[in-house]
């Protein structure tokens, strides 16, 4: 693995995926930064660290880049007397928001950086006190404290007003506020403010038995548990130097692809409710409930939480359960193509969709969007295609993407994406039988080290970062594709009418609590 | 149009008295309505809050929207005001984030009212626990009526914890002193 233009001592992390870790000096940070934008590679996360713990340890900031052979990890020691590193949101505009919440964290502040409000710190901890610091707020919370006021960017001029929507919303969603400044019914521009939801999940880690800690990443955020439970177990693998046997592999990516169908099930009827076709969420909600109904059938749990643990899988489905699952591929198919014909000709649905919150594929490009949003904006990255790891890589997963950028592009993706992910899981069943090797599981070593994990979840990639110390977390970044795509919903619904709001923010589907962490 | 009607036609009423569960159950499920009515003498009206959890409780929270649970055909839906609401359905840990949020949802509902803290992390914290950043359970933050556990619950048991909650006053209102009791720290 190579950056142009630059000389890097790569460790490799020995995971499923290409991934390498370097330590780099400032000039390294920033000389990083501009090679992998200008070479079209994308910034995946960015976190800060404490190490002051360790011996000789201190503090640090890091950087996740996707480039053509893998993924990068920069680590940049920063002096705990001026703790500051260069800014790389200039470049790779999605930094903005990762910058402010490792200030809020750990106290590194982006030298340089055009936006230092707090993100996650809405003023519940003083603005001096970092909760990541080693020994930081081990007597407790701090008492008393409110939620501060936060600078919303003003939008002044003839007719122009505010809604302030949330955090508590409408309906059945996560909370977070939404101020959009408009015209008429034209949206001249959306501020998010997020954050409602840190509940301190990156603290806990530390307080959690590596061996155990599979199952709060499994909760970071709810409808992509079995992709975070995947990425944390391959980080912890990573550091053990383990690989899991091959009936392990094929039942994580049977469950991952179960739980993307499950998802863009529940996103289908929606979107067609919220564009007024309440059939569209009867049915749909239908088949994912028939959905859900199989997985507790054949892993004890509705969402599959906590059946991937380190070292393999919990649960191996009896051959009976295998052949339904399998089954049921075929009857679910069915129905979505007959729903799909539905939605294609429904004059009320088009009108809806089509050009509505438009994200250029330049746009999306220049922003870092990522995932299924990403690919419905001629984005075409899908790990599972770019690094098919194990058992990826004979099934040859066949990307989806489409060029349109706007809610009905999304919508085909998450079509599209079905139907593959259902001959995926018709594969893996069919597959299992004849895995000679009964294992489910192995055992996992701890030790010292650095890992990582980076898995496709359904909404797009899930990387996590671990640090060990002996036997206990030092560090563990969760990272959620929400970071990327959030500020890119703030473009999409630009010169579009209020009411599309709902419709366009359903189409991202983005989550609240896995950037809130 | 037609593609529609044949979809519904072909489709069928899915909606089931009560899914995966005994008789003692279906029974249960046919009582709720009548309840609700002798209990509140109205349908009943539920505002939904996400003070802090992961979305895997209201992901089960949606599904009893589903045809198989059909919600609304038992008279208990979900509305979008505090104002309009008979309940609040809270999901936990309450992030500090959250706190004043979550409390002025709870103002805003007029008495009386019922509180049902759904999930694992609503009745305790759960995994979260409580930090600098959340103050784990509901009930440590307004007063709790009935908790339902569960890592998510199934929706079959956040309406029994509905029905818990609806049952529970009209137990008090029989009661010689008519008070519903209100505590954080009761079980199920």
């Amino acid at each position: 693995m190579r950056i142009t233009g630059l000389t890097l001592s790569l460790d490799t992390i020995p995971a499923p995926v290409p991934i390498a870790r370097a330590v780099v000096d400032r000039e390294g940070w920033r000389t990083a930064a501009q090679a992998i934008a200008a070479g079209g590679g994308r910034l995946v996360a960015l976190w800060g660290a404490d190490r002051s713990r360790s011996d000789g340890g201190e503090l640090a900031i890091c950087a996740a880049y996707a480039v053509t052979e893998g993924l990068v990890w920069l680590d940049l020691s920063v002096d705990a007397d001026e703790p500051r590193y260069p800014d790389i949101a200039e470049l790779h505009p999605c930094a903005g928001r990762m910058q402010r919440a490792a200030f809020d964290l750990v106290g590194l502040r982006a030298d340089g950086a055009a936006d230092t409000r707090p993100w996650l710190n809405h003023g519940t901890w003083p603005a001096d006190r970092f909760p990541l610091r080693a020994g930081e707020f081990e007597a407790g919370a701090f008492a008393g404290r409110q939620v501060e006021d936060y600078p919303f960017v003003r939008v002044e001029g003839d007719g122009v007003h505010e809604i302030p929507v949330g955090p508590v919303h409408a309906g059945i969603i996560e909370p977070g506020h939404f101020r959009f400044s408009i015209v008429g019914e034209k949206v001249l521009r959306l501020e998010q403010r997020l954050g409602y939801k840190h509940k301190g999940i990156e603290r806990r880690f530390t307080q959690l038995a590596p061996l155990d800690a599979h199952r709060l990443a499994g909760r970071v955020s709810g409808d992509s548990t079995v992709a975070y439970a995947w990425a944390y177990c391959m980080a912890l693998e990573s550091i053990a130097r383990v690989e899991v046997p091959p009936r392990a592999a094929a039942l994580r990516a049977l469950m991952l692809e179960r739980e993307r169908v499950a998802n863009h099930l529940g996103d289908l009827g929606a979107l067609g409710n919220d564009a007024a076709l309440a059939f569209g969420l009867a049915q749909f909600s239908r088949l994912r409930e028939d959905w859900l109904r199989t997985s507790a059938q054949a892993f004890g749990h509705r969402m599959m939480m906590d059946c991937v643990a380190p070292g393999g899988v919990t649960v191996d489905p009896d051959p009976a359960r295998v052949e339904q699952m399998r089954v049921q591929c075929d009857a679910i198919e069915r129905e979505v193509l007959a729903l799909r014909a539905v939605y294609d000709e429904h004059a009320g649905l088009e009108d809806r969709f089509m050009t509505t919150g438009r994200v250029t594929a330049q746009l999306a490009r220049r922003l870092g969007l990522t995932g299924l949003a990403g690919r419905a904006s001629g984005q075409t990255s899908d790990l599972r295609c770019d690094h098919p790891f194990a058992p990826y890589g004979e099934l040859g997963v066949r990307r989806s993407t489409q060029e349109g950028g706007d809610v009905a592009a999304r919508v085909a993706v998450r079509f599209d994406e079905t139907i593959e992910s259902l001959r995926l899981i018709r594969a893996l069943c069919a597959g299992l039988s004849a895995v000679p090797d009964a294992r489910v599981r192995c055992d996992v070593p701890v030790r010292a080290g650095y890992g990582a994990g980076w898995v496709e979840g359904w909404r797009g990639e899930i990387f996590v970062a671990l640090e060990l110390d002996g036997d206990s977390i030092r560090r563990c970044h969760c990272h959620e594709p929400s970071w990327q795509n959030w500020p890119v919903l703030e473009h999409a619904v630009i010169g579009n009418i209020v009411p599309d709001f709902p419709l366009i923010n359903k189409s991202f589907n983005l989550s609240y609590s896995g950037q809130d962490l | 149009m037609w593609k529609i009607i044949r979809q519904i036609a072909r489709t069928g009423i899915r909606t089931e008295p009560a899914p995966q569960e005994g008789d003692a159950v279906r029974v249960a499920a046919e009582h709720i309505q009548r309840e609700l009515l002798d209990v509140l003498g109205q349908a009943l009206a539920i505002r939904q809050v996400d003070a802090g959890s992961c979305n895997g409780c209201e992901l089960e929270i949606h599904a009893l929207n589903n045809p198989y649970y059909n919600i609304e055909g038992l008279g208990i839906r979900f509305v979008a005001s505090p104002r309009h609401a008979d309940m609040l359905l809270v999901t936990g840990p309450v992030s500090k984030n959250m706190e004043v949020a979550l409390k002025r949802t709870y103002d805003a509902t007029p008495d009386p009212k019922l509180v049902v803290a759904v999930g694992d992390c609503g009745c305790d914290g759960g995994i979260f626990g409580e930090s600098y950043a959340s103050c784990g359970s509901v009930s440590n933050v307004i007063p709790v009526d009935v908790n339902v556990p569960g890592c998510p619950p199934a929706p079959i048991e956040i309406l029994y914890g509905i029905l818990a909650a609806v049952r529970r006053t009209r137990d008090a209102a029989h009661a010689p002193d008519a008070q519903a009791p209100k505590s954080g720290s009761d079980g199920k």
